[in-house]
């Protein structure tokens, strides 16, 4: 069995003096907004890689950027690890927290402070969900383009944190390319502003730093981000297809021909089945692979790269194609897709990988996860966007029993070693987390690492910014 | 997500249940975002997510419920709306019943919560002592203000706040009997006579047997029925809920023996969760089982059942109506479209308010133990309704009405009022005070 992922030994220092700090917390914030009984503490042990847990020292739910500095000035003062979380939804641990961490929620900070349309933006505090964003704009013909699939939940302070993508990135790219601003709150509670509403900030490109960092060099608690005009019209297509190399093959064609479609999305036969179970979306059960393709602009526009599109997946045996007729048509196929990953709950537990390969790798990569899976004596459903080649296969097993689990872990980490191995990375857009962190050094070698690291040095010197995440335990700068 | 029970905790049927629903949550977080309370409080353990947590700490060890429990638990509105957000398929409503029940057993709450969790529950579902109650607080009013100011006595002030200044004639309730059809017949059906609503507001049973003995339907109105026991259940009364249960499983039982039930038909979408829910309720008694998952499949919302009926498209009416859809209605029943199909089929513009998916703040008995989130999400509604610039709201359940008519001068009427009114009946009272009847 593989060696589970471990946390950082929690600071004894810290532990000892847990009443002391909870009481100096209390001070800092209104009444409300610390949580510090065990029982309460619980439900905040880990987020949605549910595989993984640790009930943290304290949970801060601060309503200000005020609030955020003085807590952080304190812990930075005492060395107390600090966990930044958004909604929880984290697929690859990000929130979790650890024994010695206070973790600092922006669940309170849901206000949408501005919206420029002149200017194409809109400044929000992080705790704004996703799509809320849109939503708030969405009368004035504008949306916010980055959806993660969690996007109903997920907030836009961690999607910075992981620089989150979404099925609709293959035109209008992932969160750092729609992001413009941020207020970041330093480890010793300093309040600093990167960027602004213009289209490109003087000096370093500091935003892009940040932007990925799983709050290891700040806590986001602003943002300024990018609105985009919606489209004249939007249609999602459905191409059934015999089998799921065949798809792979047909999405390289279409990439490689010089169309960018909106979205182009996998699923394979497990994944439809999982999706039309909540969804009832209509998705054709007698495919082996589905691609959710949709275009969008003017009915001229969309018929014509339609066309092309149905032209070359013609050429790699497509056998269903259908059009959605209605909007209330187009949502519910969004929302299977969107829905996949909590739907799985349905038939079993799973780990979502995330890796993410060239294209012209796409059908060997699918087939060899396929047998690594099969391998371990488990299952997995294919749900991503195979436009970017960004990789989710979903391992089934069973969270209760143990063996079970391990061979998941392990099967989960062949897959992500094969996707580098192919020439693409561990993680697309769910950041590495807890979960791929001791893989991290597959892909890069010691001294990459030791350059990251000294660069989040630079902002976090002592390390107390979500230290367990991202840079494996060994090979780090003695403290 | 992992569980952990012994094989003899998941001998008791109830904890099995719960840890069937439990297992389906992958935690994804997705029933935050639509949570009235998350929304509101913008903490995770007055969420769903965390409430199911909580939950599951508290059943795997088999402890009694504790205050940081029952506090999170019973900011709990009930709403469902999480289970319409999951896609795992997590019952919540089951999980959180076990919970309320479980709490009601093991936990002994402050005397005052106790006097008005007792005052209320031996008070509404029972029209008689309601009516009276409502009479005194009339009288009483002038001394809200002194008692929300008093912890001991907060909860009563709230009640007096609540209750309509206005009361009905105890005779415009309709009494037990059979209701001919007056076309020609084609159905036949019980009404639930309830509560709370008879006394509130008896227009809305008289305008649905006016509605369905002109639509050639034949109206029973058993004796013998009461509450549906939505209000104890909730509080986690369970025996009491369970007694109300079988009572009217046998009244109704009774009267499909006799004449033949098409369906049994409900006005307030709250008990028609409920009702609908008996089944499973009383799954675990090897008397009722069978006739509980009989009554709960004869049970339908007065709209589903008159969607059946086909009724004729009426020229527009140039009236428009925010529909403002009951959580028990769109969550707990999943009728979505129903009554506002009807509505447009009887020419009245719809208007669907901004955040339709959040709850008002009325749940039950909500609005009473809980005030202050109550008043938060009704001024939420209120503001979103408004929006609209509809000139009516309609919705099919008595809690909502009551809740949101204190907060807007719109009237606010049951769906099925201005159906009759749409389809030859009388103008409800409210509409022609506002000048709108035609």
């Amino acid at each position: 069995m593989p060696e589970t992922i471990a946390f950082q030994e929690p600071k004894r220092s810290v532990l000892a003096r847990r009443d002391a700090i909870v009481e100096d917390l209390a001070d800092l914030l209104p009444p409300g907004c610390l949580i510090s009984e065990k029982r309460g503490l619980v439900p905040f042990e880990t987020d949605a890689f549910i595989a993984y847990r640790q009930v943290p020292l304290a949970v801060a739910l601060p309503e200000t950027t005020a609030q955020v500095a003085a807590v952080l000035k304190y812990c930075s003062r005492y060395g107390i690890p600090v966990v930044p979380r958004g909604a929880g939804t984290s697929l690859s641990g990000g929130a979790i927290p650890q024994a010695d961490a206070v973790v600092i929620g922006l669940s309170k900070m849901s206000r949408i402070l501005d919206i420029d349309l002149a200017n194409r933006a809109a400044i929000v505090q992080a705790g704004v969900t996703n799509i809320n964003i849109s939503e708030a704009v969405s009368a004035n013909g504008f949306f916010y383009a980055p959806d993660p699939s969690s996007q109903l939940a997920c907030t836009i302070g961690g999607n910075i944190g992981m620089n989150s993508g979404g099925a609709h990135c293959l035109k209008y790219g992932v969160t750092t390319n729609n992001l413009l601003g941020v207020k970041l709150v330093l480890f010793d509670g300093t309040v600093i502003d990167l960027g602004g509403k213009a289209l490109d900030a003087a000096g370093y490109d500091l935003l892009g730093l940040v932007c990925g960092s799983e709050g290891q060099l700040g806590i986001v608690t602003e943002a300024t981000v990018r609105l985009i005009a919606r489209p004249e019209g939007a249609r999602p297509v459905l191409f059934g297809f015999p089998s799921s190399e065949e798809a792979g093959a047909c999405v390289a064609e279409v990439i490689g021909s010089g169309i960018i479609p909106v979205a182009i999305e996998f699923m394979d036969k497990p994944a439809i089945a999982i999706c039309e179970a909540f969804a009832q979306a209509g998705y054709p059960m007698d495919v082996e692979a589905l691609l959710i393709v949709e275009v969008e602009g003017s009915e001229a526009e969309m018929e014509a790269m339609l066309a092309s599109i149905i032209e070359i997946a013609g050429r790699h045996g497509v056998s269903t194609i259908r059009e959605s007729q209605s909007a209330t048509e187009a949502a519910l196929i969004w929302k299977g897709r969107k829905s996949a990953f909590g739907a799985t709950g349905r038939i079993a537990d799973y780990i979502c990988m995330d890796g993410t390969v060239p294209l012209s790798q796409l059908s060997h990569v699918l087939k060899r996860t396929g047998e690594i899976v099969a391998g371990y004596g488990l299952r997995v459903a294919n749900v991503f966007h195979a436009g970017d080649g960004n990789m989710h296969p979903l391992i089934l097993y069973n969270i209760n029993d143990p063996e079970d689990a391990a061979r998941a872990e392990a099967a989960g980490n062949d897959i992500l070693r094969l996707c580098v191995d192919a020439g693409g990375c561990l993680t697309g857009e769910h950041g590495v987390g807890i979960e791929k962190r001791d893989l991290m050094l597959h892909q890069f070698s010691q001294i990459d690492l030791n350059q990251q690291m000294a660069v989040r040095a630079a902002f976090d010197p002592h390390w107390i910014m979500n230290p367990s995440k991202v840079f494996p335990l060994e090979g780090r700068p003695a403290a | 997500m992992q569980t952990n029970f012994t094989p003899e905790q998941l001998a008791d049927p109830h904890v099995a249940e719960s840890e069937s629903i439990l297992r389906k949550c992958v935690h994804c977080g997705f029933c935050t975002a639509t949570c009235p309370t998350y929304v509101t409080l913008g903490n995770e353990l007055d969420s769903p997510r965390g409430r199911i947590y909580l939950i599951k700490d508290m059943l795997e060890n088999s402890r009694p419920a504790d205050e940081e429990v029952v506090t999170h638990i019973d900011r709990c509105l009930s709403c469902l709306a999480c289970v319409t957000t999951c896609p795992s398929g997590v019952d919540y409503m089951h999980l959180v019943d076990h919970a309320r029940v479980h709490i009601e057993k093991t936990y002994r709450r402050p005397l005052k919560d106790r006097l008005a969790r007792v005052v209320l529950a031996a008070v509404l579902p029972y029209p008689g002592r309601f009516r009276l109650a409502l009479k005194a607080a009339r009288l009483g009013r002038p001394l809200a203000g002194l008692m929300k100011r008093l912890p001991f006595l907060k909860t009563f002030g709230i009640m007096l706040d609540l209750a309509p200044a206005r009361l009905a004639p105890g005779s415009a309730a309709l009494m037990p009997g059979t209701h001919a059809a007056t076309a020609p017949k084609r159905g036949r059906v019980a009404l639930l006579t309830g509560c709370a609503q008879p006394v509130l507001r008896p227009e809305i049973n008289a305008a649905t047997v006016r509605l369905l003995t002109r639509l050639g339907v034949e109206v029973v109105l058993p004796a013998g029925e009461g509450c549906c026991g939505a209000l104890v259940h909730h509080m986690g009364r369970e025996e009491q809920a369970l007694e109300a249960a079988r009572r009217n499983v046998d009244v109704w039982t009774r009267a499909a023996d006799e004449g033949g039930l098409d369906a049994i038909i409900i006005t307030a979408s709250g008990c028609g969760t409920t009702i609908k829910d008996y089944g499973h309720m009383l799954r675990l008694d090897p008397a009722y089982a069978e006739k509980a998952a009989r009554v709960s499949a004869l049970a339908k919302d007065v709209t589903e059942y008159l969607a059946g009926l086909d009724l004729p498209r009426r020229e527009a009416m140039n009236r428009t109506v925010a529909y403002h859809s009951a959580c028990s209605m769109q969550h707990g029943q999943k009728i979505t479209l129903a009554p506002k199909i009807l509505l447009k089929n009887a020419g009245f513009t719809v208007r669907d308010p901004a955040e339709g998916h959040l709850c008002c703040g009325s749940a039950g008995t909500y609005n009473i133990l809980q005030p202050e989130i109550s008043a938060t999400l009704k001024a939420r509604k209120v503001g979103n309704i408004e929006a609209t610039r509809a000139e009516i709201i309609a919705t099919g359940n008595i809690g909502c009405i009551t809740q949101i008519a204190t907060g807007t001068a719109i009237p606010i009427l049951h769906t099925v009022e201005l159906l009759d009114w749409a389809y030859g009946g009388v103008c409800p009272q409210e509409l022609e005070t506002a000048g709108m009847a035609q």
